[in-house]
């Protein structure tokens, strides 16, 4: 399956990524810059913020639980769209996700 | 500066590299360290990658990253000495490098008990990928684990092999639990928490050695008082010593640690140091040394902000850790030490969490289960008592009325 990402500043990368994986696992692995996921995914660090693009926002669903607080302390603006990368699994019907990468996470 | 060195490829020396990047260095930056392999976490080694065995979901950057970087990994080698007249890290291969500057990145070692039997099949340590995978292969065949050493990896792990279905005793020689890095009543909240599991916790319980079957298999372990608990694994998780030796041979001031000052930098300006080796001003002005990812990473950004920028504000970053254990995630923010006041909260519908107070001053926070709090604890480092108290020690509040 396949993920788009689109950096601040337009520059986009499509990833080739594998089922069961999180998009902050598949930005990294993939050198895509923009997602840090300094906490390895422990819900921990904020620093895997992302906007899910507005078609894909409800296949992927809402925050879940404890997202809203860290997300607070993201570093760049909140929007509706915004979900922590890490605790997005990739499904099958995931497949061709389109996220945009805020302008920075520190 | 053309030409950077980095010894020690762990988690900070791998930030390093990708901050001088990121702050626009141009020159060259060679790496060099002794585990094979790309640069990968260590924190998961105890927790995710216990259960799943992925090593590959371990590293950090994929190999691409280091040439699209222009980073060069020399893997697999040790660097056994700094020769800081002609500005060279020397290699156990006899390869010499000429830096401009050093960052020593070397990390720590798991300190071994001074108990005889420690050589025996069985016995275990948890530092690194190799240490984890022969663990994780011994597991399958374990019937009862002893942990030697209650701090967060030995308890990471006993959390961990309860839910595989092992029995787990815990043998730790101060009176609680994470008594370097805990308050008491945390200390004994995880205490309750652990004996829920189903793991048996032995406390003012020193090991004196470890005893073995017929087959030279580790059969038990032996505690000072006579006492023996029986099992068929041990994991020795005592702590770390910091890998100072090279630098000591160099003559660099150590110290605990790698002694550095406020800007990272060792007693010799062309060498720093971070993370786990790194000493380093705390904020009472003592020096002290962290093992976290916190400070690796923290440390690598602001080394490169110096190197490259020329900022010398001195470091001040808080502090932060969290440690998994089983389905509890502490979480604390902030530095224990020479708290006066501690402020415990209970609520009704959550995991306790507590407050500290040096001062007047929040000096830290420890929270289970609730990174919210936790996210504000940081922001709130040094905000007084008075204030904290005027929105009944609700941090989120507290972050929002003053935001
Ligand atoms: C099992 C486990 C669980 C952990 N869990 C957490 C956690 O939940 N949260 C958290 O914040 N922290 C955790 N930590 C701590 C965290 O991993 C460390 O603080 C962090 O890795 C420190 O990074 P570092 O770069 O300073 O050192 P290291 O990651 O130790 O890297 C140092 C590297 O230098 C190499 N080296 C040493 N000497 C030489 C030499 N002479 N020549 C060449 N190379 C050399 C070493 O082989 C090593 O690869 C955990 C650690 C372990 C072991
Ligand atoms: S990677 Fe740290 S919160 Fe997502």
């Amino acid at each position: 399956m396949k993920i788009t990402f689109i950096a601040a500043d337009g520059t986009t990368t499509e990833v080739e990524a594998k089922e069961g994986d999180s998009v902050m696992h598949t930005a990294v692995q993939n050198d895509v810059d923009g997602i840090i996921g300094e906490c390895g995914g422990s819900m921990m660090c904020a620093t895997c913020h992302c906007y899910v693009d507005e078609a894909w926002a409800a296949a992927v669903g809402g925050q879940e639980d404890g997202e809203s607080d860290l997300l607070d302390c993201a570093a760049s603006e909140v929007k509706p769209t915004s979900r922590l990368s890490c605790q997005i699994r990739l499904r099958r019907e995931l497949d061709g996700l389109v996220i945009h990468l805020p302008e920075s996470q520190l | 500066m053309d030409r950077i060195i980095i010894i020690g490829t762990g988690q900070g020396g791998l930030q390093m590299a990708a901050s001088l990047r990121q702050e626009g260095f141009s020159g060259e930056i060679l790496m060099l360290g002794e585990e094979p392999g790309l640069p990968y976490q260590r924190p998961p080694l105890s927790k995710a990658y216990m259960a799943n065995g992925d090593a590959g979901a371990l590293v950090l950057k994929p190999a691409s990253f280091y040439e699209r970087a222009a980073i060069t990994l020399r893997d697999g080698v040790r660097v056994t000495a700094i020769d800081r007249a002609t500005r060279e890290a020397i290699c156990a291969d006899d390869t010499r490098h000429v830096y401009d500057h050093l960052v020593i990145a070397t990390g720590a070692r798991n300190m071994r008990p001074p108990i005889p039997g420690l050589q025996a099949p069985g016995v275990h340590e948890l530092r690194t990928l190799t240490d984890a995978a022969a663990i994780r292969a011994a597991l399958a065949a374990t019937r009862h684990a002893i942990v030697v050493g209650g701090g967060f990896i030995g308890l990471e792990f006993a959390a961990m092999a309860r839910a595989a279905g092992i029995a787990v005793t815990v043998i730790e020689a101060a009176p609680r639990l994470m008594s370097r890095a805990l308050s008491p009543p945390m200390s004994a909240h995880f205490l309750k928490l652990h004996r829920d599991m189903g793991t048996e916790v032995l406390l003012d319980a020193k090991a004196a050695r470890v005893l073995v079957d017929g087959d030279g298999h580790v059969s038990g372990v032996e505690l000072a008082d006579g006492r023996q608990v029986a099992g068929d694994m041990a994991l020795i998780a005592t702590g770390v010593r910091p890998n100072i030796e090279l630098a000591e041979a160099a003559g660099l001031v150590c110290q605990n640690g790698i002694l550095v000052d406020g800007t990272l930098a060792t007693s010799d300006p062309a060498i720093s140091a971070l993370g786990d080796v790194a000493a380093f001003p705390g904020p009472l002005g003592q020096s002290i040394r962290l093992e976290s990812v916190q400070a690796a990473v923290d440390h690598a950004r602001h080394i490169a902000k110096r190197l490259l920028k020329a900022e010398i504000a001195p470091y001040a970053a808080v502090p932060w850790f969290w440690s998994d254990q089983g389905k509890y995630k502490l979480q604390i923010a902030g530095l224990l030490t020479e708290a006066d006041e501690i402020i415990p909260l209970a609520p009704p519908d959550g995991e306790p969490a507590t407050l500290l107070f040096r001062h007047g001053r929040l000096a830290a926070v420890e929270t289970i289960n609730a990174p919210g709090i936790h996210m504000a604890a940081r922001r709130l480092i040094g905000c007084d008592i008075q204030t904290l108290r005027a929105h009944d020690f609700d941090l989120k509040a507290a972050i929002k009325a003053h935001a």
